[in-house]
């Protein structure tokens, strides 16, 4: 796609999908992250913790530059995926999109069917050739996210009218349908209840197989649960990233330790 | 709880705040009452203003839903309408022959008297004769049965809006004419039924003949224009502005005049019209074309502020997610934001156009409130447009036109009325549960 080497991440480059060197990034005049250093592990599960406000979601909306949308916001310093910048004038964020997938907080179906719903990024991405294809591709999506049973009768149904969870698990399914290389989700389980957060976090598991997932999380068990990489943020530093079991059982840092032990959040 | 002394025991002990707030409560009732009391006088005052408004509108308007006709037996003379040069046929003899028969003892041959007697037939009634013999030849020659309209003051004696007791100088039928009138309404010629032709004539100088055809033919092709010009127009900018963009101070600059066209006065958008669109290009008068141009300058506005409204409404989630499957800009704002925002958008173009319809002044301005007798085929022959064709017959000194300008403001507040129950219906149908 593009052809810069880098020389920085030589090393392990096969395990490294992801390098962020010296991120800043500004709201206007705030400084919401600040010179951030970190090396995401390749099929992998890498949670970001942290209190609330301290950049999670800002610095993972770097990495597929959903920034770009909003007009104040200004990112500088070097994110590669496989080494490439991905903030260089030839990539077209778009492209860069159907490579790194995003689930959100809040989940959020297209007010269309479910089957439109996960087609929609194949057909815009001409993934598929006819519509043959594209039902091959739509079932692997939905049984990647774990929902095909419970919706293959009714995939002309709205995608709104499915419950909290499971339409949570279906934006999940829109997500890699597109044949993602990242997944990106900012707390994914915030609007779900303790069986469909158990559900996602089996699927994550899965998806690990295949994709490089980050996973934004307010729930130290879910990071602990779900992560083998675990970065934890504070007032837009990253203050502390390693294995989790490191970061919970003996972080380095005395504010790792507070908030890990829920002394400060 | 009440008996006991509103003394004040100091703010911070229970309860003297209590006694405190109590005693506030009974002025906030009080204030919450008064405000309650002028909220539904307003309310009652509007609705009955309305309803003195659709009262008067009816109780003179529905007299001209009916239409008095009088049945005749007409033999058609071969002499008087020779097949082979019909348009010069005597129509109006004939029927004041037929007419004849039915009063033996007068005289037709006297041309005063038979005056009198044909008085008692509208002015088409010919033209109707003449249409049907036109379209059948085989006709002459036999005896037909015509139903025809009668003269506006007949009709009006019909409909008792003549008073027979009022001496018979003051009033516009003699009582000879009343007396013929009667005559033919014992033998059982007279009906009054339904009155099409207010629907499928064009205008007249007769008000028996007189209908809005030609005024409802005209705003379709007015507010078909102003549709076809305002509406990509309108969103189009709108969508720019909203989506696309730099907000910047030219942006802002756009935004507040856009606000201002939509307050400027309609009179001055006809004067525009009247300097620009026929001054300078030369295009006709009293086309409907025309109006809907003008109509159209007003309706953008409108129509600018309800999609930037409902563009603004669709969630920033659902612009997310198609972003982060990959969708670029214009696909985001093709095919989701502008399909969810697509109720909004219509609710607003149809409230726009509603408001075009019953814009007059520019049309007044622009000509449309010319005479004629003939629907336009095309935008840009002449034409009237409903609210002008109400200016019109308001303005017609005949009595008929008092009971048929109700009617037709009644016929374009059923439009108004019609357009904006399609604008809710639209608005509660596609109201989106996120
Ligand atoms: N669109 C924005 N405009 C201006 N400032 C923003 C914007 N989004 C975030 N910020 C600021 O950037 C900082 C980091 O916000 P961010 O949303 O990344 O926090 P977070 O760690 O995700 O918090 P939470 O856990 O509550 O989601 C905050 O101080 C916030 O006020
Ligand atoms: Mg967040």
């Amino acid at each position: 796609m593009y052809d810069a080497p880098n020389p920085a991440t030589n090393v392990d480059q096969q395990d490294i999908k992801i390098t962020a060197k010296g991120v800043q990034v500004y709201y206007g005049e705030t400084h919401a992250i600040k010179d951030v250093d970190v090396n995401i592990v390749d099929r992998a599960v890498t949670s970001f913790i942290g209190p609330s406000g301290c950049g999670k979601s800002t610095f993972l909306r770097c990495l597929n530059r959903m920034n770009d949308t909003i007009d104040i916001c200004r990112v500088e310093g070097d994110i590669r995926i496989d080494g490439d910048d991905i903030y260089d004038k030839r990539v077209d964020p778009v492209q860069l999109r159907a490579k790194v997938g995003m689930v959100f907080q809040k989940p959020n179906p297209f007010p269309k069917s479910i089957y439109d719903n996960v087609a929609y990024g194949p057909r815009i991405h001409g993934l598929a050739k006819n519509k043959a294809d594209l039902d091959v591709i739509v079932e692997r999506a939905l049984r990647r996210g774990a929902i095909w049973d419970e919706v293959k009768d009714r995939l002309d149904a709205p995608g709104t009218g499915l419950s909290g969870g499971q339409q949570q698990r279906l934006c999940i399914a829109r997500a890699v349908a597109t044949e993602p290389e990242v997944l990106l989700m900012d707390e994914p389980c915030s609007a779900l209840d303790p069986i469909a957060t158990a559900q996602v976090e089996e699927l994550i598991d899965e998806l690990r197989r295949d994709y490089t997932v980050v996973i934004v999380t307010h729930s130290m068990q879910q990071a602990a649960r779900v992560s083998q990489k675990t970065a934890f943020f504070h007032l837009g530093d990253l203050v502390e990233y390693g294995e989790t079991d490191q970061i919970f059982t003996n972080p380095k840092d005395e504010r790792t330790e507070r908030y890990v032990t829920g002394r400060i959040g | 709880m009440s008996d006991t002394t509103p003394e004040y025991r100091g703010a911070g002990h229970h309860g003297g705040t209590m006694d405190t707030v109590r005693k506030g409560l009974a002025k906030r009732k009080r204030k919450q009452m008064i405000l309650q009391g002028f909220g539904i006088a307003a309310i009652g005052f509007a609705l009955t203003v309305l309803f003195i408004l659709l009262a008067s509108l009816f109780s003179t308007g529905y007299q001209a839903f009916t239409q008095t006709h009088v049945e005749l037996d007409v033999f058609v003379d071969p002499q008087e309408i020779p097949e082979e040069n019909l348009p010069r046929g005597g129509f109006r003899d004939v029927l004041s022959d037929s007419l004849g028969q039915y009063f033996p003892e007068s005289d037709m041959t006297d041309r005063a008297e038979a005056r009198v007697l044909s008085s008692i037939l509208s002015n088409g009634a010919q033209f109707t004769l003449r249409d049907m013999i036109v379209e059948d030849p085989s006709l002459i020659g036999q005896t037909i049965s015509l139903k025809v309209a009668t003269s506006d003051p007949y009709d009006q004696l019909n409909k008792g809006l003549i008073d027979r007791d009022t001496p018979e100088d003051f009033r516009r039928l003699k009582d000879e004419e009343i007396q013929n009138f009667d005559t033919l309404s014992e033998l059982g010629l007279i009906s009054k039924p339904l009155n099409t032709g207010l629907l499928t004539n064009a205008d007249s100088r007769f008000p028996e003949l007189a209908g809005l055809k030609g005024a409802l033919v005209g705003s379709f092709w007015v507010l078909l224009t102003c549709f076809v010009i305002s509406f990509p127009l309108g969103i189009g900018a709108a969508i720019y502005l909203e989506e696309f963009a730099p907000k910047n101070k030219v942006s802002d600059f756009i935004e507040v005049n856009i606000n201002n066209l939509a307050a400027v006065p309609s009179v001055v958008f006809g004067l525009l019209a009247l300097a620009v669109f026929i001054g300078w290009f030369g295009m006709p008068r009293s086309a409907p074309f025309v109006g809907g141009l003008t109509l159209a300058l007003m309706t953008m506005p409108t129509i600018i502020i309800a999609t930037r409204a409902s563009l603004k409404a669709v969630p920033p989630s659902i612009r997310e997610a198609a972003l982060g499957v990959g969708a670029s800009k214009h696909q985001v704002v093709f095919q989701h934001v502008l399909p969810l925002a697509m109720p909004g958008i219509l609710t607003g173009t149809i409230i726009g156009l509603a408001q075009a319809l019953g814009e007059t002044a520019p049309l007044l301005l622009i000509g449309m409130n010319a005479f004629i007798t003939s629907a336009a085929s095309s935008p840009f022959d002449s034409a009237t447009a409903l609210p002008t064709q109400i200016f019109i017959w308001a303005d017609s000194p005949e009595r008929g036109f008092v009971s048929r300008t109700s009617a037709a403001i009644l016929v374009l507040l059923g439009f108004l009325i019609t357009m904006n129950a399609i604008a809710i219906f639209l608005r509660q149908r596609f109201q989106r549960k996120w």
